[in-house]
């Protein structure tokens, strides 16, 4: 199958077309450096995202403390990373790193606290 | 009154990065004045990641920015008072700030750094005709409200403007539930990054559309209910005839962001027409002798980290000046032609000694294959081929020392754009 | 049962139930809003006219005279923003000349002092900014600008320290005419009162029409668009710069307001629908544009906000003040510009004859004084000390374009017909006024009025009924 993706790496945002039929030749064109080929083939391949959100928090300083996955996630877990995150509540303290949901999804990622909450 | 070396005002990226280098200079005698109940200023809000990938090498979101920073001005015991907001800067530099536990307070500082950002332009700005009901949010405005409260600024959203707040918030209220059901830009380009539309906005399929505004916004009872948008022609007036109405009870504004530049106007600092931020030596002294200005005050930067950059020599420099005082006596003019919008600094001091001196600029529109040159007297002295420019991203051109020494003997510097294709 | 019922909490409205709780009656004023000044009385130029330009001998001309002559002690009794600043009446063409020295004549006519007739260099000297094309100009030195919504607020707090209730988001569904006087049937309730006065803004024909059937006048809602400028731009003109006027009105205007900022407008259009009051594409760039031909100087780019207001006007061409047909119901209607100028005066006769009809006995313990929310933005460092030192909520600025804080909106609130949104909190305090046009303050006011009101965020609205400001919690 042809995909069209517009390359992320600068902002020339290189219209890239990519033929993935064969998959052990993934054929890309529009690409105006090699960064654009190898985003190209991870994006039909392999598409991943860090999700961010936030939870609240009991007992803190602040009403919620921001999350993210610690590393970039499958794409398609997206909203189901989201629906465990938004299921979540942190406790005061919270430190930067910490861990909110551990293994989200079965990702093998964990959702860590971006900012700190003080027990109050 | 009391009496302090050095006061920065606001306790976001820049005032930190400014706090922390002018103590890292040899200054001690440092306070910042924070309006907001914690530092760290808009990145609190900015839980996205991308943060961060030029100063630290790895992707933060902005609260991890904003502590990486915190962090510095703690260990190094940096003054700081939240909840203090600075009413007024004198033009013999005495800082007049409010705060509840302090009442009113008056330091006299031999140097100050304004580092207050900037603000949203809000609806009237633009003057966008319709109805003036509830519903209609700049994209910050939500985001605080989202990501700081926890409420939903509403479920159907249409969101005027591409900037990267725009695009960030698109998928924020996608994430939260709500329906984007489009981004509607002015101009025929995204002022945000690639990276933003391709994440923000086709991962969850919500169209983008170039050359066209909103034209007016409907409401019942008082929350808006639907928004009118057109196609836009070569003039950016709207085509009526192609107007369409989207149901939608939210309208997010992402239309740019303004310098808050009230403070210098109090002092009497001179300011760009084309920033609306000062103008500034390569010191980042303003023409306020003692004063200087970095970070999103002085001009609307696409990347927190040159924010850090520029506000870490703004800090250096406002503690030299501490110690030595002013010695410019002569100066360098600088300008942007031929595409480029402007230049920070707008003017070169021939007297001090810096190894190098960074030039910041934006272009006026988007050119591909393009040379951004520097000339000094109209002798091109640097040059630098880049495939793309546009206006949402900041270039920077790094003169070294040796330009450096022939800049100070000239007397005009220009970058400008040489060949291209629109 | 109520002595008085004033339909309507506009100025008229308010300033009617201020004069009448001079008296010892029970007096209930009603308003379909959130708040009091939502209608025409939020939405107007904010001008006190001299009183040159309606006829001689019509009620506009007699109440207009009588009230700006009212205005400027009563701004200090009831501590509203109001300052004369003059105003000029700009005549771009000779052939205008006449209309000028008729403007003048009718206004000597009227009782108005201090009018003369300046050539245009005169009147450059004094506002450089004016156009080079004005060849003349009408000088109205007792002209003045007040501040419509707080004038209103001020005559209502007062008011209601005198007794008066205020019965508000509460809309007229039906009048019944019964022995005692009227059954008034609101949204929540039903009253019984002696009298009625009609006091509905651009809905007084069909308040009015509830009791009679008689078509003794028709309201129709005339929009008039408006642009505010960023108060950089408040050094444009001092004075109040009108065109010469047209059959629609007096044309649009350029003039600085109580707070600094530069405001550009009217236009004028008949609306069919009386609760239009959207900007339009068009209305604003032919506010704009015409303005510009006063003040050439006037930039786009400094526009903060826009908005419409409802002018209601009376197709007998004048205001429509007294007792009706129906014995006890007054209307108060088509109180058009110079209306709020007016107001002062019309009140002041509405009263008086209401309360002889009710035989009505003087309070003794009537206070005629209201003191004003403190302005934090218009201290010097020494009283913001002071008050700070009284209340360290007035240390905690919220409004940062304005200077707002909190201690002046918890006052706001808690005040006698407070604030009970965000609208409501802007009004009287200013915060979001400013340039970011509460861009950052909308979240911490949220708070507060959750707080002084025990209310949950998403019960909090922009400006009463469905303008809920958030919808939800995120999950």
């Amino acid at each position: 199958m042809v995909k069209q993706l517009i390359c992320i790496n600068c902002p020339l945002g290189c219209h890239l077309e990519v033929d993935d039929s064969d998959k052990e030749n993934i054929k890309v064109t529009g690409n105006t450096c090699p960064r654009g080929k190898v985003y190209a083939i991870s994006e039909v391949t392999a598409p991943k995202r860090v999700v961010t959100g936030s939870v609240p928090v009991a007992n803190g300083d602040v009403l919620r403390v921001s999350v993210k996955t610690a590393s970039p996630i499958p794409k398609e877990k997206i909203f189901d990373c989201l629906r465990e995150i938004k299921a979540t509540r942190a406790v005061a303290p919270v430190h930067i790193g910490d861990v909110i949901c551990s293994n989200v999804c079965n990702t093998g990622v964990d959702v860590v606290a971006t900012r700190n909450a003080n027990k109050i | 009154m009391t009496y302090r070396n050095i006061v920065i005002v606001g306790g976001g990226p820049a005032g930190l990065a400014a706090a922390t280098a002018a103590y890292d200079a040899g200054e001690r005698d440092i306070v910042i004045l924070e309006r907001e109940e914690m530092l760290g200023g808009i990145l609190n809000q900015c839980i996205h990641n991308g943060f961060g990938l030029h100063t630290f090498k790895e992707e933060l979101t902005g609260p991890e920015y904003a502590a990486r920073f915190e962090q510095l001005v703690y260990d190094r015991g940096i003054e700081y008072r939240l909840g203090s907001t600075v009413i007024n800067v004198s033009a013999d530099k005495v800082v007049t700030y409010v705060s509840e536990k302090e009442g009113l307070q008056k330091i006299s500082a031999k140097a100050i750094v304004l580092t207050c950002g900037c603000r949203e332009r809000p609806r009237g700005g633009i003057n966008i005709a319709g109805a003036r009901a509830a519903g209609i949010f700049s994209a910050g405005t939500a985001q605080k409200l989202v990501n700081i409260d926890g409420y939903m600024p509403g479920k159907e959203v249409v969101i005027l403007g591409s900037g990267d707040i725009g695009l960030i918030m698109a998928r924020r209220m996608t994430f939260e539930g709500a329906k984007v059901k489009a981004v509607v830009e002015l101009m025929p380009y995204s002022s945000g990054l690639n990276r933003n539309i391709v994440q923000c906005l086709n991962d969850f399929n919500i169209p983008l559309m170039f050359s066209h505004t909103v034209v007016d916004i409907k409401a019942t009872d008082g929350r808006v209910s639907s928004v009118v948008i057109a196609a836009v022609d070569e003039r950016l007036q709207p085509v009526m005839s192609t107007a369409q109405e989207i149901t939608c009870d939210t309208l997010l504004l992402s239309v740019g962001l303004l310098p808050e530049n009230e403070l210098a106007g109090y002092a009497n600092v001179q300011l760009s027409p084309v920033t609306n931020g000062a103008v500034v030596d390569d010191q980042m002294m303003t023409d306020v002798e003692g004063i200087f200005e970095c970070g999103n005050v002085l001009h609307v930067h696409d990347l927190v980290d040159y924010v850090s950059e520029e506000a870490t020599h703004a800090g250096k420099c406002a503690a030299a000046y501490v110690k030595n005082g002013n010695t410019a006596t002569e100066y360098v003019p600088t300008c942007g032609t031929n595409g480029v919008r402007y230049v920070v600094p707008q003017k070169i001091r021939k007297d001090d000694n810096y190894e190098q001196i960074s030039l910041r600029m934006r272009v006026a529109n988007a050119f591909r294959n393009v040379e951004l040159a520097v000339l000094l007297d109209g002798e091109k002295i640097v040059s630098r081929r880049r495939p793309i420019v546009t206006p949402g991203e900041m270039e920077t051109v790094v003169l070294n020392s040796e330009l450096v020494k022939r800049v100070k003997q000239g007397g005009k510097l220009e970058v400008t754009l040489l060949g291209g294709t629109k | 049962m109520n002595d008085v019922l004033i339909i309507g909490a506009g100025v008229v409205g308010c300033s009617i139930a201020r004069e009448l709780s001079v008296w010892n009656l029970r007096i209930t004023v009603v308003d379909k809003e959130n708040d009091v000044a939502m209608g025409t009385s939020k939405a107007n130029s904010g001008i006190a006219h001299a009183g040159f330009d309606a006829h001689t001998g019509t009620n506009k001309a007699i109440y207009n005279v009588l009230g700006a002559k009212m205005l400027p002690e009563l701004a200090r009794e009831l501590d509203f923003p109001y300052r004369q600043n003059g105003a000029f009446v700009l005549c771009f063409d000779e052939s205008g000349r006449p209309k000028l020295q008729e403007l003048l004549e009718q206004g000597i006519r009227n009782g108005v002092q201090g009018l003369s007739i300046l050539e245009g260099d005169q009147v450059r000297a004094i506002e450089p900014n004016v156009s080079d094309k004005v060849v003349a100009a009408l000088y109205a030195e007792t002209s003045g600008i007040v501040s419509p919504y707080e004038m209103t607020i001020a005559y209502a707090e007062n008011a209601a320290v005198n007794g008066v209730e205020f019965l508000l988001d509460n809309e007229v569904r039906g009048i019944k005419r019964v022995e005692s006087g009227f059954e008034v049937t609101l949204k929540d309730r039903t009253l019984l009162t002696k009298t009625v006065i009609n006091c509905a803004g651009v809905y007084a024909d069909a308040i009015y029409n509830m009791v009679s059937d008689k078509p003794l006048f028709e309201i129709v809602a005339r929009k008039g668009e408006y642009c505010l400028l960023d108060k950089k731009c408040g050094g444009l003109t001092d004075k109040t710069l009108f065109q010469l006027p047209t059959a629609m009105g007096k044309g649009v205007l350029v003039a600085p307001t109580t707070h600094g900022n530069i405001i550009v407008g009217p236009t004028a259009e008949d609306v069919p629908d009386k609760d239009d009051v959207d900007t339009t594409f068009d209305g604003l760039n032919k506010a704009f544009n015409t303005a510009s031909v006063s003040v050439p100087s006037l930039a786009r780019r400094n526009i903060i906000t826009q908005f419409a207001g409802l002018r209601a006007h009376a197709d007998v061409n004048d205001f429509v003040i007294g007792e009706s047909d129906v014995p006890c119901f007054y209307n108060v209607a088509g109180i058009e510009s110079p209306g709020l100028t007016s107001a002062p005066a019309i009140a002041v006769d509405v009263a008086k004859a209401v309360a002889e009809k009710l035989h009505a006995v003087k309070k003794d313990n009537f206070v005629a004084k209201r003191k004003g929310i403190p302005c934090f933005a218009k201290m010097s460092d020494s009283e913001r000390q002071q008050l700070i030192a009284t209340n360290p909520l007035y240390g905690r600025i919220v409004c940062r374009c304005e200077n707002v804080t909190e201690g002046e909106i918890v006052d706001s609130i808690r005040r006698p017909v407070g604030a009970r949104d965000l609208d409501g909190v802007k009004r009287r305090t200013r915060a979001g006024m400013g340039r970011c046009q509460m861009g950052f303050c909308t979240p911490r006011v949220m708070e507060i009025l959750c707080r002084e009101l025990g209310m949950e965020m998403t019960e909090i609205t922009k400006c009463g009924k469905g303008s809920h400001i958030v919808v939800g919690r995120t999950e």
